[in-house]
């Protein structure tokens, strides 16, 4: 252990949060809410792989592995409904999908 | 010598973290993040994760930002004159949250700071991550599996040409089907 875990738990607070703040102040834009995500999930994982460095058990590294296959398969569902989305409404501005119809 | 790098990787993170979500062009704020992600996987290695460190260059920076990539570059979304970002009024309130939530996670962390100091944990092999992974946790993989299989169903569905339909219908002949969609469902 290089460092204390408080200050990898300080580093992964902070990406959090500053990935919780862009994803409010983005909220117009469906790829840039998507990228803050990815940013809060990422912070996510440094606090597993900081757990399974402190206390030498492997499972937060598997789970920092299955959080990175879960973020792969949300990525690529919320792109494609992105995709969709643009075709129907030619934009990306969350404020034009309020509806649900059809 | 480690914990120098150390900081200076978090620095640089957190730094194209802030980069990136003030940027207001999406290529550029997507290139800040590949920074912050290779910079974190670096961390990765140093936390003695060194498959997770592989795996955070090869999925996120490899495959996950240039999904975005492509994304923005097809539905040609690189204008930030739009006005789909943020003004500064809206930044206030977001960051106003975010810094109340930093404040109390750094309380919550400085008043623990008396704990006790962990033993110096010897590095996984990757051969015993690998066992755990496949012995322990092997419905997790499946599970993982089967979620990865129907994310690319439910892509294959919503990324067909013309409004998906609850019945397969037959392809159009080639030359007509320029005008499916924009055809309301």
């Amino acid at each position: 252990m290089i460092v204390p875990l408080e200050h990898i738990l300080c580093l992964a607070g902070l990406l959090f949060f500053l990935g919780m703040g862009g994803l409010l102040a983005w909220r117009a834009n469906l790829i840039m809410m998507l990228v803050c995500i990815e940013v809060m999930l990422n912070a996510v994982m440094l606090v597993f792989v900081g757990g399974s460095a402190r206390w030498g058990s492997a499972d937060g590294q598997l789970f920092a592995i299955f959080i990175m296959a879960l973020t792969s398969a949300e990525v690529s569902l919320a792109l494609a409904m992105v995709v969709y989305l643009h075709r129907r409404r030619k934009t990306v501005d969350t404020d034009r999908f309020s509806e649900m119809k059809g | 010598m480690e914990q120098t790098i150390f900081y200076i990787l978090a620095a640089v993170a957190v730094m194209g973290t802030i980069l990136a979500i003030t940027e207001k062009h999406p290529v550029h704020a997507i290139l800040y993040l590949v920074t912050s992600l290779f910079s974190i996987a670096v961390i990765f290695y140093l936390l003695m994760a060194p498959l997770v460190a592989a795996f955070e260059v090869i999925l996120y920076a490899g495959a996950i930002m240039v999904l975005f990539l492509f994304v923005i570059m097809m539905l040609d979304l690189g204008h930030p004159e739009r006005g789909l970002s943020p003004h500064r009024r809206e930044w206030l309130p977001a960051m106003a949250l975010a810094g109340v939530s930093i404040v109390c996670l750094a309380i919550v962390i400085i008043s623990r700071h008396g704990a006790p100091a962990a033993s110096a944990a010897s590095a996984l092999p990757i051969r015993e991550v690998a066992r755990h992974l496949f012995q322990d946790h092997g419905l997790a993989v499946e599970l993982i599996s089967l979620q990865l299989l129907f994310a690319l169903v439910g892509a294959l569905y919503l990324g067909r040409q013309g409004a998906p339909s609850p019945g397969l219908r037959p392809p159009s002949p080639p030359g007509g089907g320029a005008g499916d969609e924009e055809s309301p469902s």
